[in-house]
């Protein structure tokens, strides 16, 4: 162990990488908390299950195979290789060096998995940049595919293929220098072994390009988590409580209004004692929510919690019956604007501000001088988009970390006929048959029974 | 059912006709045929008749949770004061309210959809689809609604119920979890579709005109043949392919493809139960 300047140097390094994005996490968190309580405790055997075989296992990604294994190699590359980041840390502050080599074989596996893992990485993110950018995957575009969603999704790209650069060259000088002076390296380089020699055959040069490897690999990672909260690529971190807390009642299922509930049932029995409602610390009434969502805060922190977890990958909008035969209808729009919204209201953050990038993320100008509608709802979402679902549910099937964008949509749409009677005429027809005739049509309920009048049946039970 | 209650009796199952199967035409002949296997099979049953209401489906769905309370207070006042257990339903939108948001206002029941119930008179053996109109050599594919296979996670029910008929079952290439929406849920059954490109159910529809025109071979010698099958109307043609659905809505989008494509020459749209009375030559 020799401390140097290095070492302190590192020391600052690191933890200004972790507290910079605890920093954004606390921010992030403060976004999500902004919304309705909702309460997902319990069932936790089943929602770790759900969330070691969705979340863990991809278990939903498998639906289109081709993705799903490119996607495989670059997740499982990520988990492995960010072993070595455990001796990096190590390393840097202590000084030593590959302080794990003590292992022997089992280091060995490690660092070649590592390497044969970084050069797969190499070779699936080359398909992702090809799928993205030369044939042209339709699901990665679309109307909500903005300046910054489109350039995030190369920017993630290059910066793994970066870090996986360093990694190895990294490995290869560090080969390269014990080789000349006729020392062993400890570990197995399978990929690196090749690489030596593109390297100057100088011992101090090599001890250069180790340190500037190693240095670019952590301090990469380090502003690859921090740039992490600004991106769609936070889906590696909040993927996981995402699925945690999705829903496990079957899909159909709609949540119940319980407000609603105690006004029905105290119309149809006076007795009914409707619960006294909430007061304030100081004896005041609480302002009584709203129906529905107009606003981020009124929809229930999973729901925003989904915003964050959310890729873009557009599986969702790719399977919307809507989307499909054109309508406006994008079920990843509606959670890109829930995100969007969110940091225009409260924390926007972030290191970088994505809604400031790009001429095409601004708001009309119009828009912004109207405050008033300046909400999730008609300020990003438009009711012609909200009246277009056919609540099918393919979304929520179609999402690999259980995003459930069906939930926001019926929430706006309660806002939309409960607060502001803003359905369109044939619905409010339809809601008025119900009302008078107890059909969606308008059918007298004396002839409700007709079906059965040209049926033989021993009787009419 | 009130009859039944004045004799003091309850029924096995109660039979939620709901509104598609009260006052549709197309769709009443779906609950007459399904009420005949009720009666060959002996199951006793019984219906609300006027006492019935819409369960409020469309409503929650386009948001107005009032009016689905009210409406679904009002129904589970009615059942539970008939002390009603079990309840069996040929639509899906019903069976999906009923068995998932109902318990939460009071309501649990043992809720099953038709094909589900269909399925169990078959493993029974009490419905052998034998003695009627025989499907054999026919083609059949069945359209998931998204209420029943998405919502509830029923796939297997109805392709079982399909299975005893012989024919010839292709699945379209989005079935399944990954079944197309016909276009009608959600409320969408009872406004327009916002602009687009096109209709959902002609995309739905086209899918399936594709799948049954898989291979034509099948269908050359068939199509034309007149059916002698009773109680089904005259001069329209059986003996061509089949969309089977579970679902009045997704029957209503289904024929409106079929007309839209004028293919009602050779392809019809026919509910599970439909067919299962065909077969047991129930078409009184």
């Amino acid at each position: 162990m020799h401390f140097s300047i290095q070492n302190i140097l590192f020391l600052l390094v690191a933890v200004a990488g972790f507290g910079l994005f605890a920093w954004q996490a606390r921010k992030i968190r403060a976004n999500i908390l902004v919304g309705r309580d909702r309460d997902m405790s319990g069932h936790v055997n089943e929602r770790l299950w759900k969330t070691l075989l969705v979340a863990f296992g991809q278990q939903k990604m498998f639906k289109r195979l081709t993705p799903a294994f490119l996607h495989l190699i670059v997740y499982i590359g990520f988990i492995v290789i960010n072993i070595e980041v455990i001796e990096i840390l190590i390393d840097g502050i202590f000084g030593t060096h590959r302080v794990l080599g003590f292992m022997g074989p089992l280091y060995s596996a490690l660092t070649g998995t590592n390497e044969v893992l970084g050069a797969l990485v190499v070779l699936a993110v080359t398909a992702f940049w090809w799928r993205r950018n030369v044939q042209g995957v339709r699901r990665f575009s679309g109307p909500e595919m903005r300046a910054w969603p489109k350039l995030d999704a190369n920017v993630i790209l290059y910066i793994e293929v970066v870090l996986m650069v360093a990694l190895f060259l990294m490995n290869s000088a560090d080969l390269k220098a014990h080789q000349l002076e006729g020392k062993d390296l400890d570990g197995a380089f399978p990929i690196s072994q090749f690489l030596t020699g593109l390297l100057p055959d100088n011992v101090s040069s090599l001890v250069v390009l180790e340190r500037v490897g190693w240095w670019a690999h952590i301090v990469g990672i380090l502003l690859f988590l921090n740039y992490l909260p600004s991106s769609k690529h936070f889906h590696i971190i909040m993927a996981f409580p995402n699925v945690y807390f999705s829903r496990l009642v079957p899909q159909g299922q709609f949540s119940n209004v319980d407000s609603i509930t105690h006004e029905v049932k105290a119309m149809m029995d006076p007795t009914y004692q409707v619960p006294t409602p909430a007061t304030n610390p100081d004896g005041s009434a609480v302002a009584p929510t709203p129906f529905g969502a107009k606003d981020v805060n009124d929809l229930a922190w999973t729901n925003l919690l989904n915003a964050y977890s959310c890729t873009e990958c557009g599986r969702c909008t790719s399977v919307c019956p809507a989307n499909l035969t054109g309508k406006l209808l994008s079920p990843r729009k509606i959670i890109m604007d829930t995100r969007d919204r969110m940091e225009e209201k409260y924390n926007s953050p972030l290191v970088f501000d994505p809604a400031l990038y790009g001429k095409e993320a601004k708001h009309d100008p119009q828009e912004q001088l109207d405050k008033e509608n300046h909400t999730l709802l008609r300020g990003y979402v438009t009711p012609e988009e909200l009246w277009a679902c056919t609540t099918c549910n393919a979304c929520v099937e179609a999402c690999p970390v259980n995003i459930n964008p069906l939930e926001s949509i019926v929430e706006m749409r309660r806002f939309l006929v409960l607060e502001e009677s803003a359905a369109p005429n044939s619905l409010n027809v339809m809601f008025s048959n119900i009302e008078n005739n107890g059909a969606p049509w308008a059918f007298s309920p004396s002839d409700r029974f007709n079906w059965a009048d040209d049926l033989y049946m021993a009787e009419k039970a | 059912m009130a009859d039944l209650a004045a004799r003091g009796e309850t029924p096995e199952v109660l039979f939620w006709v709901g509104c598609a199967g009260a006052f549709d035409d197309r769709y009443k002949r779906v609950t007459r045929a399904f009420v005949r296997i009720l009666e060959h099979v002996g199951v006793k049953y019984a219906v609300l008749g006027m006492e019935e209401t819409c369960t409020g489906d469309p409503a929650k769905r386009a948001g107005n949770e009032f009016l689905f309370q009210m409406q679904a207070m009002q129904n589970i006042t009615t059942l539970n004061g008939y002390g009603i257990k079990t309840v069996v339903t040929a639509c899906p939108h019903c069976f999906n309210t009923i068995k998932n948001e109902y318990p939460a206002l009071g309501g649990e029941y043992e809720v099953i959809h038709h094909s589900t119930f269909l399925q169990q008179l078959i493993n029974q053996g009490r419905v052998k689809a034998e003695g009627g109109e025989s499907f054999k050599g026919r083609r059949i594919t069945f359209h998931d609604s998204c209420y029943l296979g998405r919502a509830n996670n029923i796939y297997e029910a109805p392709r079982a119920v399909l299975e005893v008929l012989d024919a010839d079952l292709v699945e379209m290439k989005r079935c399944k979890t990954n079944g197309l929406c016909c276009g009608a849920g959600g409320a969408q059954m009872w406004k327009e579709p916002e602009p687009g490109k096109k209709d959902i159910n002609i995309e739905r529809t086209e899918e399936a005109l594709a799948t049954l025109d898989g291979n034509a071979e099948v269908l050359g010698n068939l199509t034309g043949v007149e059916s002698t099958a009773p109680g089904l109307p005259a001069g329209s043609n059986h003996g061509g392919s089949i969309i089977a659905v579970g679902c009045p809505f997704c029957m209503t989008m289904m024929a409106d493809g079929v007309k839209n494509k004028e293919r009602e020459q050779d392809v019809q749209v026919f509910d599970l139960a439909e067919l299962i009375a065909s077969a047991e030559g129930l078409n009184a």
